[in-house]
């Protein structure tokens, strides 16, 4: 990709970094998007760096949430049964 | 043992609502008496939303008063809920106006007013190019994922991030909502959302980072 070498000759690393949360949510400009892709072509550590955003992102989009205790559900219950009592 | 409510078992990832078959089944259920469609509901956001309100008040204790309260406030409201939102967002929003109202911390102030730079600088040559380029740690995480060492730890980091990129972190990360939903809830304009978003993920990453050069 060197081609486009001379678009990302005014982004160095530390700028390129403070966009990978636009890039990643698609609010980048076109022509941003463009330079910071090229950006990306050459520099292996910035990859590396957006990899590890999404892998940020992965990890902790797989926590499942904690079981409620057995007495947490039973108040919950009761919460309901009290809604329902007050509803009839 | 066969149970009716298999998912309320184990621990599968997001439970209820790829079970429930819609959200209007759901709706239905609740309103009509289905103690065990309210408890699964509960289940599924109870502790997302306990982190979310104790970003707001000052304790656990208080937390977990504003839950019940919301979850009060949701059964309550169930009948005028129209579905205008998702369910799962007008719980959210109860829950963040609630907490507000309860909690003692300020109003908050424009999130951009102090800068907050994703990479210490100082890992940066004068001209901007990576001096101490970012250290691999993927492929660890994944194995430490893969054993169910990690949940805690990743659960622990989040933690420690400031309250209001926590906030943004919690719901679009791990609940996995829209940035749309994350700005009703929290009353965020999309730019500061993606601020905090930005930071919070950038704090995560090299807390991260942080966390695996140690191990080695």
């Amino acid at each position: 990709m060197r081609v486009f070498a001379f678009l990302s000759r005014d982004l160095a690393c530390q700028q390129a970094v403070e966009l990978v949360t636009d890039y990643l949510e698609g609010t980048l400009s076109r022509s941003a998007r463009r330079r910071f892709e090229a950006h990306l072509a050459g520099c292996p550590h910035c990859t590396e760096y957006l990899a590890q955003m999404r892998e940020t992102i992965s990890l902790t989009g797989r926590l499942a949430p904690e079981d409620l205790t057995p007495q947490m559900r039973d108040e919950f219950v009761d919460l309901y049964r009290r809604w329902r009592s007050e509803q009839q | 043992m066969s149970r009716p409510w298999p998912w309320l078992g184990g621990r599968p990832a997001r439970p209820i609502l790829s079970v429930m078959d819609s959200e209007g089944e759901l709706l239905l259920r609740l309103r009509s008496g289905d103690e065990q469609a309210f408890v699964s509901l509960v289940a599924r956001y109870h502790e997302p939303m306990l982190q979310l309100a104790a970003s707001f008040v000052p304790s656990r204790a208080v937390a977990e008063e504003v839950v019940q309260d919301t979850w009060l406030a949701v059964l309550r409201g169930l009948d005028g809920f129209e579905g205008r939102s998702s369910l799962k967002t007008w719980v959210f929003r109860i829950l963040v106006n609630r907490a507000r109202s309860t909690g003692t911390r300020e109003q908050r102030s424009v999130p951009v007013a102090d800068p907050e730079p994703a990479v210490d600088p100082s890992r940066f040559g004068a001209d901007g190019g990576w001096a101490d380029p970012p250290e691999q740690w993927i492929e660890a995480a994944e194995v430490r994922m893969e054993v169910g060492k990690l949940a805690d730890r990743v659960r622990g980091r989040i933690g420690e991030l400031p309250a209001r990129q926590r906030e943004v972190v919690l719901l679009r990360d791990v609940e996995g909502m829209s940035s749309e939903d994350v700005c009703a809830i929290l009353a965020l304009t999309e730019a500061n959302q993606r601020v905090l978003l930005h930071r919070g993920r950038s704090r995560l990453r090299q807390l991260f980072e942080d966390e695996f050069r140690e191990v080695r």
